[in-house]
């Protein structure tokens, strides 16, 4: 196998290993974008990956199931901003919470579907494609253009949320709200509508992040399926420095550390797998010290995350 | 007002996840009675009857000693996973359920941390609950299966996989080896690139036993065929399973083995036009397109023996390691995949190891680098394959340090 072709196969490996964190960073961002911290992540994941598995296997409507599991995501959601908007809870609890919770619910949902297997039009729908031409693309080719439909999306979404956060009124308005929520009240800005709107989405999100697992890269329900995904998400927002083009690139580096310590046995080096495993974390630090010490305005976390906003306090 | 209205949703919130989680659930409360006791005890024997002809008196007496025993007999197991995890666990509560059906009230926790005290805590629950004869699933449990058992004296345990023992404590486990070789003469038939994979969990003897004894079976059919070997450092990890099969399957192997507990490698044969080989018990309909085998555990063997034992009074601490003699492991009917000419070289094989003829860890063999580790016709004792720690020759990759 030549080497070109090796690397290309590696990087659409990679990809598939890094999509539902993608979905689940970009998720994330748009949450803390409006000032909420939601360590619930790893709950909506489960609680998508579980409703999308049992609605896919019940209806063989693939749409269907991928607006079920956001459905799902967003359910667990509305539970973390009615506490932590409406009753202003504690942030960090309320996410906790949630991820046990939705794990809970996971399992519940999970009980009634193990031994499933996702129908054949589902798995057809979800099934990687070749683009002609452009798959062939040396290196890169496979890793974007052979995927399945859903990896795709994945991207086009951190995208789109890209360009929604820079370029449009509601996106500065968003970012108005998780920076200083006092002046974009005395702006007009309905604060709490912005929150609940970007909770909700950061929840629907991470709900179709879940789903992928389950209905397009594994196929059968295992419980537990995300395995801690939903907390390497929360560390890779940060490494990402809240910016949805750059949670591509932290999502696929992720993606490609196990399999890089898969190649590395293959030609007979040994890593300690643990090492490989602190990665992403022991990065998130570096670049929480980084920008700390930069004090670069664009890469800081937003002004009031993890902070309730009460209107009549001042 | 609003304090009041988040703390009652806060703690309503806190009650579903509980009660959804499971995470520590019993069945057969005490409430099941002596007459469904002695109904299901009776279709045992009658089942018993059917498929092994008894004459009438002993199966009369047997049954009499079931129903007097089972009044006395309350087991408890601690899981590592849960009971559906489509794998190790639910292969083992299929002989805590076969139990139930000899009419002995069980308990069980599931997803108990390999942890000393969270393993004292969970035999703790079962003791308390009434169980006298406690079986902890996992290796990680040793240490507290063998604290407890010094606490708890009048109470037998059981141990799987584990090496320690006392007065009151058993060690358990299946020879699966023994299926895996066979398994390993299925993937030597079916390869054209004569490149097999083998996703395996940890650089531990166990594992190491199974990644050997398949590729001895694969060789005996097959001697240019090699295995290739990946570790992913996890018992438990769906997508990373998968990643380490495709990461094989680009590098050409057309056979994927496992010793993992999910069926993510299989999912990854399948999808690309490749075979699998299962583990733990059957599992064709996760990858239908793909599946060959499986090496799998029969644990009702065992652990109805056991729990006979203790009804029977003649229950004494031992180190059971049973196989395909005595129908412990066995491996998966053979699947319209399997290449022509399989089942007979896999009959043939089953037949000698069942006859004690052939033991698959018997001279020669060599290690990877062609040393000569064991001589021509010395058969390894049961400690040296029970501690095996390098790979034989056939084997490609490193045994994690």
């Amino acid at each position: 196998m030549d080497i070109l072709n090796e690397i290309s196969l590696f990087l659409q490996t990679s990809v598939q290993m890094g999509t539902h964190i993608l979905f689940a960073i970009v998720g994330g961002i748009i949450c803390e974008r409006v000032g909420n911290m939601n360590l619930g992540i790893e709950g909506m994941m489960l609680m998508g990956a579980a409703v999308g598995f049992s609605v896919a296997c019940a209806t063989s409507n693939p749409l269907l199931a991928v607006l079920a599991a956001g459905a799902a995501g967003m359910l667990g959601a509305l539970i973390y901003a009615v506490v932590t908007v409406t009753f202003r809870g504690n942030q960090v609890v309320t996410g906790l919470v949630l991820t046990i919770f939705g794990t809970g619910v996971a399992g519940f949902i999970g009980k009634s579907v193990s031994g499933n297997i996702i129908p054949e039009n589902v798995t057809k729908t979800f099934a990687p494609y070749k683009i002609p031409v452009l798959s062939d693309i040396p290196i890169i080719g496979k890793a974007l253009f052979d995927q399945s439909i859903y990896v795709q999306l994945a991207i086009i979404i951190a995208i789109a949320a890209f360009f929604y956060m820079k370029k449009t009124k509601w996106g500065l308005n968003m970012r108005a709200v998780g920076e200083n929520p006092a002046a974009a009240d005395a702006s007009g800005i309905n604060v709490t509508l912005y929150k609940y709107v970007h909770i909700l989405m950061g929840g629907f999100l991470c709900g179709i992040g879940g789903a992928y697992l389950s209905v397009v890269f594994l196929t059968t329900w295992q419980d537990n399926v995300t395995a801690g995904a939903g907390w390497i998400a929360v560390a890779l927002i940060i490494f990402s420095t809240w910016n949805p083009l750059k949670a591509i690139l932290a999502a696929y580096l992720f993606g490609m550390l196990k399999g890089l310590n898969f190649k590395m046995q293959g030609w007979g080096i040994q890593v300690s797998s643990q090492l490989l495993d602190m990665i992403p974390y022991a990065a998130t630090v570096i670049v929480l010290i980084i920008i700390t010490l930069r004090k670069k305005k664009e890469y800081q976390p937003p002004k009031s995350l993890g902070n309730p906003y009460f209107r009549e306090e001042r | 007002m609003k304090k009041k209205l988040l703390a009652a949703l806060m703690a309503a919130t806190c009650l579903l996840a509980g009660c959804s989680n499971g995470s520590t659930s019993s069945t057969t409360s005490t409430s099941r009675t002596t007459s469904e006791t002695s109904t299901s005890a009776a279709s045992t024997a009658e089942s018993k009857d059917a498929s092994a002809p008894e004459s009438a008196t002993s199966g009369t007496e047997s049954t009499a000693q079931t129903t007097s025993g089972a009044n006395t007999v309350v087991a408890g197991f601690v899981y590592i996973g849960k009971i559906d995890d489509g794998g190790y666990t639910q292969a083992h509560d299929a002989g805590r359920k076969a139990i139930e059906a000899m009419g002995v009230e069980t308990h069980y926790l599931e997803d108990v941390k390999e942890t000393v005290s969270d393993t004292e805590e969970a035999i703790r629950t079962l003791i308390e609950q009434g169980c006298n004869l406690i079986y902890t699933n996992s290796f990680g449990f040793m240490e507290g299966t063998v604290e407890m058992a010094k606490e708890y004296p009048d109470v037998k345990f059981a141990h799987c996989s584990g090496y320690q023992r006392a007065d009151n404590l058993s060690t358990y486990f299946g020879k699966v080896y023994q299926a895996r070789y066979l398994s390993g003469i299925v993937a030597g038939m079916k390869t054209k690139a004569n490149k097999i994979g083998y996703v395996a969990a940890k650089g531990i003897p166990e594992v190491i036993r199974g990644i050997n004894a398949f590729t001895l079976g694969v060789q005996s059919v097959n001697p240019d065929a090699t295995v290739e070997v990946r570790f992913t450092d996890t018992w438990y990890d769906p997508a990373v399973e998968k990643q380490a099969a495709i990461e094989l399957l680009n590098n050409g192997v057309d056979v994927i083995a496992q010793h993992q507990d999910t069926t993510a490698p299989q999912v990854a044969a399948q999808e690309k036009g490749a075979f699998c080989i299962g583990y733990n018990f059957p599992t064709s309909d996760a990858a239908p397109n793909a599946y060959l085998t499986a090496a799998c555990f029969n644990w009702p063997q065992f652990y109805t023996d056991d729990v006979q034992r203790a009804i029977d009074g003649t229950w004494s601490s031992r180190a059971y390691w049973e196989g395909l003699a005595s129908n412990m492991t066995y491996l998966d009917k053979l699947t319209d995949l399997c290449e022509e000419g399989t089942q007979e070289k896999v009959d043939e094989a089953q037949k000698k190891i069942i006859s004690g003829e052939l033991e698959p860890f018997t001279g020669p063999l060599y290690d990877q680098d062609g040393n000569l580790k064991v001589e021509d016709g010395v058969k390894m004792t049961d400690d040296e394959i029970w501690n095996m720690s390098w790979f034989v020759k056939g084997v490609v990759g490193t045994i994690p340090q």
